[in-house]
């Protein structure tokens, strides 16, 4: 674990994986270590630290995991997408092969960004090529697409524009800010595809 | 009691303090650009701090009240007319009952800040008021012909506010946490480059024009948290001083952080104006 002041107020805690990223931002919030607790995919951004001077000795503490995993959640996905073909392709294998390798893993809600609601969900098998991002993002990409990029899988919390490689779509509500949890996969979540094609 | 809205200008966003706590789900922060400004406006009327008001860019706002309340009017200097006649800037206004509150265009600055006896009471979300311009969380901006209610009063309107206003000057700046992507001294550098705002700087972003900063790695870092005031350099080497609606997680590197007092200069600054940093003192 490695600490990098951020300006007056923030602390960057450097850990060595999404998973530990994960826990140590379960653990912090729990702690009410800072106002935001932030995880990033190998990092997580203390931001308002409660007490900067003390976080080194309140983090010696702290072991991966030490909190439990976080709810499961599974989304219907009708896998229908635009980029199916292309992922065959990249893979070399038949699009049914596509659908079978997204839904076999437990995803982990590693963090969010892009969007309010749009979690990276860390999960996809390590031995599958990287997924290039579309050289010019779809100026517009539907609510609850399911998508990839890089390691990440993402599903869109709303319309917006995209270049992440669209596989299906689903029709769960990932973004209610009406709601207690506003966000169906906040970090830590774990998360399952069923098929419902 | 309530606000008709009848004239908007460039852009008219209701603001308060805005929602931290949620950056993790993706929320920006939000709120008030210029925090001082639109403070002092929600003491002049006798608000709390965390009541909403309105942040006017380039002057513009007509609204007409259906009941009498105080107002007031602060940030970036503009002429404050109630019925057609003058009024004082950053002062207590009285807006009586049928009259029409407008703000003209600043000469210099841009954003204006309208505190309203009682506060905005537009629905809040995730507990805040204010408009993300970024992820549109919050009420949407507003337009003409919308009626914006208005809280209870609960103080009195300021005699004197004898605050003193913050005085503008460089940005100071920390270092930032990659700092060692720059190839040389990060805040140095940026301390030596002249810099002008760019006409595409936003509630997002102060994006700034001068000589790209010399990156030692252009690749992409795995996305972090980022800070209020981070100055994150893109690959073309050009830095953006991050505001109010930054995103939450980003890939780029954050070399240098501008202090928090500091940024409100950031809300009034004009396309085209030079920006200064220097570097902070140690705490």
């Amino acid at each position: 674990m490695h600490l990098l002041p951020v300006g007056r107020e923030a602390v960057l805690v450097e850990v060595g994986s999404s998973a530990e990223a994960v826990s140590l931002a379960a653990w912090a919030r729990d702690h009410r270590l800072a106002t935001d607790v932030v995880p990033g995919a190998e990092t997580v951004l203390l931001d308002g630290a409660v007490d900067r001077d003390r976080l080194p000795d309140l983090l010696a503490s702290w072991r991966p995991g030490a909190v439990p995993e976080g709810p499961e959640v599974v989304v219907p996905v009708v896998y229908d997408g635009p980029d199916l073909a292309f992922l065959a392709d990249h893979w070399g294998c038949t699009t049914d092969d596509v659908v079978q390798r997204h839904r076999s893993p437990v995803y982990v809600s590693a963090f969010c960004g892009f969007s309010p609601g749009f979690a990276y969900l860390s999960g996809l098998p390590g031995d599958l090529a990287e997924v290039p991002r579309r050289g010019s993002p779809r100026t517009r990409v539907p609510a609850g697409s399911v998508a990839l990029a890089g390691r990440w899988c993402g599903v869109y919390p709303g319309a917006t524009p995209g270049g992440w490689r669209l596989l299906g779509h689903t029709d769960a509500t990932l973004w209610d800010p009406a709601q207690a949890e506003p966000a169906l996969l906040a970090p830590g979540t774990r998360v399952r595809f069923e098929d419902v094609g | 009691m309530s606000l008709l809205v009848r004239g908007v200008g460039a852009s008219v966003l209701v603001q308060d303090l805005g929602r931290p706590g949620w950056a993790h789900l993706g929320v920006p922060r939000s709120g008030a650009l210029d925090l001082p400004a639109a403070a002092l406006a929600q003491r002049l009327v006798g608000n709390e701090p965390s009541a909403a008001g309105l942040e006017v860019l380039l002057g513009g706002l007509e609204v007409g009240a259906d009941d009498a309340v105080w107002v007031a009017v602060t940030g970036a200097p503009c002429q404050v007319d109630v019925d057609g006649r003058s009024r004082e800037f950053a002062a207590p206004v009285w807006l009586p009952a049928g009259g029409t509150l407008k703000l003209g265009r600043p000469a210099t600055g841009l954003r204006s800040y309208v505190a309203v006896a009682g506060g905005v009471a537009v629905e809040p979300v995730l507990g805040s008021r204010s408009t993300d311009t970024l992820g549109r969380v919050g009420p949407p901006p507003v337009a003409v012909g919308d009626v914006l209610s208005v809280g209870t009063t609960s103080g009195s309107p300021a005699a004197v506010d004898a605050t003193r206003p913050p005085a503008p000057g460089p940005l100071r700046l920390q270092p930032g946490p990659r700092a060692e992507r720059i190839d040389g001294d990060a805040v140095d550098l940026l301390c030596r480059t002249s810099y002008t705002v760019s006409p595409d700087s936003d509630r997002i972003g102060l994006r700034l024009v001068g000589d790209p900063l010399p990156l030692a790695r252009s690749e992409e870092l795995p996305s972090e948290g980022m800070v209020l005031g981070a100055v994150q350099v893109p690959p073309d080497g050009r830095p953006v001083v991050f505001l109010a609606d930054h995103p939450t997680t980003g890939g780029y590197p954050v070399v240098a952080v501008v202090d928090e007092a500091d940024l409100w200069q950031c809300a009034q600054l004009r396309p085209g104006e030079p920006v200064r940093f220097t570097r902070a003192a140690r705490r």
